[in-house]
């Protein structure tokens, strides 16, 4: 198990009041999101522990491009990987922070 | 224990959501009265597989078992749901241990009813010892419950079916649903052919699993007591019946269907097919049976099943 986990600043809290939400499923090529309102609304941290090594400046390419296009201020993802691409990764990582954002769903 | 735990819908209206393809979070929450679903040891708990991490496998946050409280139709409930896409929706010792669990709590609430979405393999091979004393606590658990009067409901109709530990529990539930989709049985199809030999039963056979351990099989036999179709909606007003038709528990009930398995035996015993059984059941045209929408086949199955004389 590789575990990997990006510190970044984010310009904008994320909207909504939501605590937590959860995305996905650990099977393979897929991946879970947990999404967890925790942290101060500047930062934003990316944890994830998967089984493929060896692809960790994919992963930081694409959580870099992540926070820059959607601001996730104050939340805490949390990633566990059954081997998914990183387009997967990508609309994952954007169906959970927008899930966050969803008050009443 | 929070609220915020659930996915979002599938798009589409409720009636449109496919039970065999949504995850088990998307089961529950168009199943349950939205937004009643209370989730106990969510995924933020992490409550997560200790065998796992010894084979280098990924964990899930909720270890593939949804467990929780809810309204159906305004009745609480308890609810338990597998991931059938996590392991195969595979019994390991926290997946078991939040079912059991959940089965205990029951027996102390009088008069509550327990949903279990089953959708499982069986056993999970990384923890086979602990998932199997977990499927025995779990029947135990659930015999428990329901002769402290607790009512069990399950609902089959996943991808990964219901085998395995999880049709032995399955066959401990007080009402079962099942869809064309759901399997129930124990040994699936692989391990029948690794075992008994291709001739015996030739699992690539997708139309011999189906007439075999399907859920038009098991509906007409009395394996399964209601018959919905794949839409979460059916589901959903499956269950509500379910609930009504669910009968208290007593030694009666099971010399009854002890009985009703008895002279299933002795009826279909010679049977080498499903079609046969069909047939010996009286429908005249058995072949057509798979192919009949869910409707259609609601009504035959209700002419034509065994009499039920209070077993389960």
């Amino acid at each position: 198990m590789e575990r990997l986990s990006f510190l970044h600043k984010a310009e904008r809290r994320a909207g909504g009041r939501r605590p937590m939400a959860i995305v996905g499923v650990v099977a393979s090529g897929n991946l879970e999101v947990l999404v967890e309102r925790v942290l101060p609304s500047t930062e934003c941290v990316v944890e994830i522990a998967t089984t493929a090594h060896g692809f960790g400046e994919v992963w930081r390419a694409v959580v870099a491009d992540f926070v820059e296009r959607r601001s996730p201020g104050g939340l805490k993802f949390s990633i566990n990987d059954g081997g998914a691409r990183p387009d997967t990764v990508a609309l994952r990582l954007a169906q959970g922070a927008r899930t966050i954002e969803i008050d009443t769903l | 224990m929070t609220e915020a735990t659930l996915s979002p819908p599938l798009a589409g209206a409720p009636s449109l959501i496919s039970w065999y393809e949504a995850t088990a979070r998307q089961r529950l929450a168009a199943l349950l009265d939205p937004p009643s679903f209370d989730e106990f040891l969510g995924p933020d708990q992490r409550e997560v597989s200790p065998h796992l991490p010894i084979f280098d496998l990924p964990e899930q946050f909720d270890d593939g078992m949804i467990v929780g409280r809810g309204l159906l139709d305004g009745c609480p409930v308890l609810v338990a749901a597998q991931e059938g896409r996590f392991m195969g929706g595979a019994f390991g010792e926290v997946h078991g241990a939040k079912l059991t669990g959940l089965l205990r709590a029951a027996r102390d609430i009088p008069g509550v009813t327990v949903l279990i979405l089953f959708d499982t393999g069986g056993v999970r091979l990384q923890e086979a010892n602990a998932g199997e004393l977990a499927i025995a606590e779990i029947m135990r658990a659930m015999i428990e419950a329901r002769r402290a009067g607790t009512r069990v409901v399950g609902l089959i109709g996943g991808r990964a079916g219901c085998y395995g530990g999880g049709g032995l529990i399955a066959g401990c539930c007080s009402v079962l649903v099942v869809s064309e989709q759901g399997r129930i049985s124990v040994s699936g199809p692989e391990v029948i052919e690794t075992n008994r030999g291709v001739e015996e039963f030739d699992a690539r056979d997708r139309a011999l699993v189906w007439r075999t351990m399907g859920g038009k099989h098991r509906r007409l036999i009395g394996g399964a007591d209601l018959f919905a179709g794949d839409s979460v909606d059916s589901f959903r007003a499956a269950a509500i019946t379910a609930i009504q038709r669910a009968e208290p528990f007593s030694q009666d009930v099971l010399a009854a269907e002890q009985a009703r398995l008895k002279e299933r035996l002795s009826r279909f015993g010679a049977c080498t097919d499903a079609t046969e059984v069909w047939a010996a059941l009286g429908i005249e045209r058995p072949e057509l049976v798979p192919a009949m929408v869910t409707d259609d086949f609601i009504t035959l199955a209700n002419s034509k099943q065994e009499a039920h004389r209070g077993a389960r």
